[in-house]
């Protein structure tokens, strides 16, 4: 081709006339043009060049347009049936002491026993000296234990709690309550002072209520959460009635949530996550309406109470809307975003792979090719191992091997990279030096052999520039091959992995059956994308094979 | 021409060794093996013996003290005996897994390239004759569409539509649940269903460049001069292209296709992986993964030779085929 330019045209500033058989008549094109020319005419090559420029667009602009981070994590307050609470009847007898080293563990012990058979008392060797206990049935729920005629404690099954903001109750007051509990007495006076029992079993004096009895449990499952006297007769009522629902409205919080409306779209604003740093989760906003769902716990032994909460969850497999176009992935991350991003991975390992796939090819081939003889055969047959070396096994084995370092994932795809170009240059190397034997034949190396030009120059500068159509539509069809390789190494999970996206992990995701069948938007708009980029690379390279090589006519 | 066979198989063997050298080299040096996991598991169990200790022994059990030239000539030795040990991973001789999968993946591949032959070679020759027709088009894009497709959503794409919205095959396996309950006849069946979607994914990802392949060869003959001295000559079109043109094109098409016979024992490693068939691809990636030696090595090792042994004949065919061809 290069002496084509010879007959490049002359420009001259004024259009003489010339004769008819003239040659500068005839307009001549330069090699470049008429390739350009030619590429132009093929209307699929053009179809595939514009889906590549798109390709790019989306890839690498797309990514700095979109509002949204590579690996940005996204939330959605969601309503949660959250465990809240066990509720159950105590059945059990609980003790109170008195005189706590006349009462300890082990004479409750004996005093549940003396309970179980009937006994009225009982003796038990505290510290060296028998002592004996005498046991006193109030009621069937609740004993009082004596010891040499004083009180020393009392087995109980009906619990007396404290209301909020009192400290601390007295055992004198307990006893004295729960007897008038049992006893269904309407006051009773404890050193003094008078107090009334009601029917739901509160207790209170003068300054309000301080106490109640009751024969259930209420439990809170949650770290931190207590609840109010009102909240459980409320919960006994609703559970005594054989209701499964009912609603609360927590009066200390109804003030609260008139002056911190919540901000209306919290879902958008999600922190940034990096791998070691997770994003804090913001506290669930506690409104002070919520409703509960009671129902009975497996054993049968109580029921458990379920509040059902907004709480702030990741965005997972949300559907196309108008914030994420192609909805969130298993993560929690815009679709449309990681594709950008991951067109950016998928591309960029193509480009540099094919890069450093031609260089070597270029460089081994140019050599074996110039010199022929024995480092031709050398070369060659270096060629033939390359060939042989199965690459995909290759790769799946160096892929878990990496697996099984947790390698950065970072220096993982740097790799990758160094990997897939070292085992891919054997084609190149063979079709540049086949190109090199027929051309180094002609004229014109003679020519610059006798010019004195020096080797490198020679291969370099004068061979391989001769190489470099069949190069370029080379590379542009291995440039489709590279990304399904890579495609395909990221779908098994050896290849780009979390939090860089590539096209292929991302299509990774419908190895989970329920994504292959629900969430189309997760892996077929990168499938697509995969399919068309490598089509057009394909089709870019046919035109441009034709295009270089009028004769073979596509 | 026996010359020729003989020395291509010579250059073949060097080149072997060589290979299974790097690969065996490869294996060798990665930086946590199956023994180095299987030690650190049995260390962690109560009252074991201390990992450098495992380490030790199972090196010592598995023949993989020696250094990596001694172990590769080890290997080799066995190897030619075509004795290639036992599989860590499957703990049967590798021999034997092989005979137990290859076949499976065989009647795959020989279905699929029958269906790709008996499709791809007339639409390629159609696109050839109707060069620029919107039939060319056409077909000249499902074929690179084809090529383009990636195995793992072709087949994501196939589940979709055949096994979740129609519900006519299952999703993975080579088996289906009553299986065991069903007659020898029924047991067929159930195997052939489930080998539908595994074969119609291997015939359309491997169509495209047989396709193309005859598209091109036609188009070169068609553009022959002997083609425009029959049609000078005034034959009916139909006679060149059947009489004239096909049969020059069938030179390289059966070189190609003779060359890749051996193929069809290689296994298709992505499919056998996403439809979960115990095929030798997805055999060998299992123990790939978990990083089984020996079963490795005999794959990559099979793997090459099938490789050169394709080369070969279709060098071999090319000058039987071709008489013009001398080879040297």
């Amino acid at each position: 081709m290069d002496e084509k330019k010879v007959n490049a045209p002359v420009e001259t500033p004024e259009k003489p006339q010339y004769s008819l058989n003239d040659d500068r008549r005839v307009k001549v094109l330069s090699p470049g043009m008429l390739v350009a020319k030619r590429f132009i005419r093929n209307r699929l090559a053009v179809t595939g060049l514009s889906v590549l420029i798109f390709m790019f667009l989306f890839s690498f602009v797309g990514g700095i347009i979109s509002p949204y981070g590579e690996d940005q994590l996204f939330y959605k307050t969601d309503m949660l049936n959250r465990e809240f609470a066990n509720f159950s009847e105590n059945t059990e007898f609980r003790y109170a002491a008195r005189d706590s080293k006349l009462f300890s563990s082990p004479v409750q012990a004996q005093v549940r026993l003396a309970i179980s058979n009937g006994a009225s008392g009982f003796t038990y060797k505290v510290s060296g000296a028998d002592v004996t206990y005498a046991m006193q049935q109030d009621s069937e729920d609740l004993y009082s234990v004596y010891s040499g005629g004083e009180l020393v404690g009392i087995a109980y099954k009906d619990i007396v709690t404290a209301s909020d903001g009192v400290t601390k109750l007295s055992f004198d007051f307990i006893y004295a309550a729960l007897k008038a509990y049992v006893a269904e007495e309407e006051t009773f006076t404890v050193d003094g002072v008078t107090y009334t029992l009601d029917e739901t079993g509160g207790i209170s004096s003068d300054a309000g209520e301080i106490a109640y009895v009751s024969r259930y449990v209420v439990q809170a499952i949650l770290p931190d959460v207590v609840f109010s006297r009102d909240f459980k007769v409320k919960l006994i009522a609703a559970i005594q009635n054989g209701e499964t629902t009912f609603t609360y409205t927590d009066a200390s919080l109804v003030a609260d949530e008139e002056s911190t409306e919540p901000d209306g779209d919290e879902g958008e604003t999600g922190g940034i996550a990096t791998d070691d740093e997770m994003p804090e989760q913001p506290q669930a906003p506690v409104s002070a309406t919520a409703e509960y769902t009671i129902e009975r716990s497996q054993n049968h032994a109580g029921w458990i109470i379920r509040q059902k909460q907004s709480s702030h969850l990741y965005d997972k497999y949300s559907f196309p809307s108008a914030a994420h176009w192609l909805g969130t992935d298993g993560h929690g991350m815009d679709m449309l975003t990681r594709l950008m991003y991951g067109g950016r991975v998928s591309l960029m390992i193509g480009f540099i792979v094919v890069i450093m796939e031609t260089v070597l090819g270029v460089i081994f081939g140019g050599i074996a090719g110039y010199f022929g003889g024995w480092v031709d055969n050398l070369i060659m047959r270096l060629v033939d191992i390359f060939y042989c070396i199965p690459s995909y096994p290759v790769l799946i084995i160096l892929g878990a091997a990496m697996d099984n370092q947790r390698l950065d994932p970072k220096l993982r795809m740097i790799y990758l990279m160094l990997i897939l170009g070292f085992l891919g240059w054997a084609g190149i190397a063979r079709l540049v030096r086949g190109q090199i034997l027929s051309l180094r034949e002609q004229e014109f190396m003679t020519a610059t052999e006798a010019c004195g030009i020096s080797v490198s120059h020679r291969i370099f500068k004068h061979l391989v520039p001769n190489v470099i159509p069949q190069l370029i539509v080379n590379c542009t069809m291995s440039l489709g091959s590279v990304i399904i390789t890579e495609a395909s190494l990221s779908f098994l999970g050896l290849g780009v992995k979390f939090p860089f996206a590539s096209w292929g992990n991302i299509i990774n995701d419908v190895n989970n059956i329920h994504v292959l069948t629900t969430y189309w938007f997760i892996w077929i708009p990168a499938g697509v994308l995969l399919l068309l980029t490598v089509l057009a690379f394909n089709l870019v390279g046919d035109g441009l094979r034709d295009a270089f090589d009028p004769k073979m006519k596509r | 021409m026996r010359k020729y066979i003989i020395k291509r198989i010579l250059i073949s063997v060097v080149i072997l060794f060589f290979v299974s050298f790097i690969i065996y080299t490869l294996m060798r040096c990665l930086p946590t093996s199956y023994i180095e996991n299987m030690a650190r598991q049995k260390s962690m169990q109560p009252g074991s013996k201390s990992f450098e200790e495992w380490m030790a022994q199972l090196a010592r059990d598995y023949g993989m003290n020696t250094g990596i030239v001694a172990g590769f000539f080890t290997w080799l030795k066995n190897a030619v005996q075509l004795n290639f040990g036992q599989s860590w991973f499957y703990t049967v001789d590798v021999v034997q897994k092989f005979n137990e999968t290859i076949w499976i993946s065989f009647t795959m591949g020989a279905i699929a390239f029958f269906f790709e032959i008996i499709i791809a070679i007339p639409l390629g020759i159609l696109a050839a004759t109707k060069q620029y027709s919107k039939t060319d088009y056409i077909i000249s894009v499902i074929a690179l569409a084809g090529i383009s497709l990636p195995t793992f959503f072709l087949t994501s794409l196939l589940k979709l539509i055949f096994s979740v919205k129609l519900g006519w095959f299952d999703l993975f396996g080579l088996v289906g649940r009553n299986y065991l309950q069903l007659s020898a006849w029924g047991q067929f069946l159930d195997k052939a269903n489930h080998l539908i979607l595994p074969i119609l994914t291997l015939i359309i990802i491997s169509i495209g460049s047989l396709m193309r392949y005859t598209r091109t060869n036609m188009l070169e003959v068609l553009n022959a001069d002997y083609i425009r001295t029959a049609r000078a000559k005034g034959l009916s079109e139909r006679k060149v292209i059947y009489h004239h043109a096909f049969r020059n094109t069938l030179i390289p098409l059966v070189t190609i296709i003779g060359g890749s016979l051996p193929g069809l024992f290689s296994g298709a490693l992505f499919t056998e992986t996403v439809f979960a068939i115990d095929g030798i691809g997805y055999t060998s990636y299992q123990a790939m993964v978990a990083g089984d030696i020996p079963f490795s090595m005999f794959y990559m090792a099979f793997l090459a030779v099938l490789t050169l042994l394709g080369n070969l004949i279709a060098d071999v065919l090319y000058a039987v085929v071709d008489p013009r061809v001398r080879i040297a």
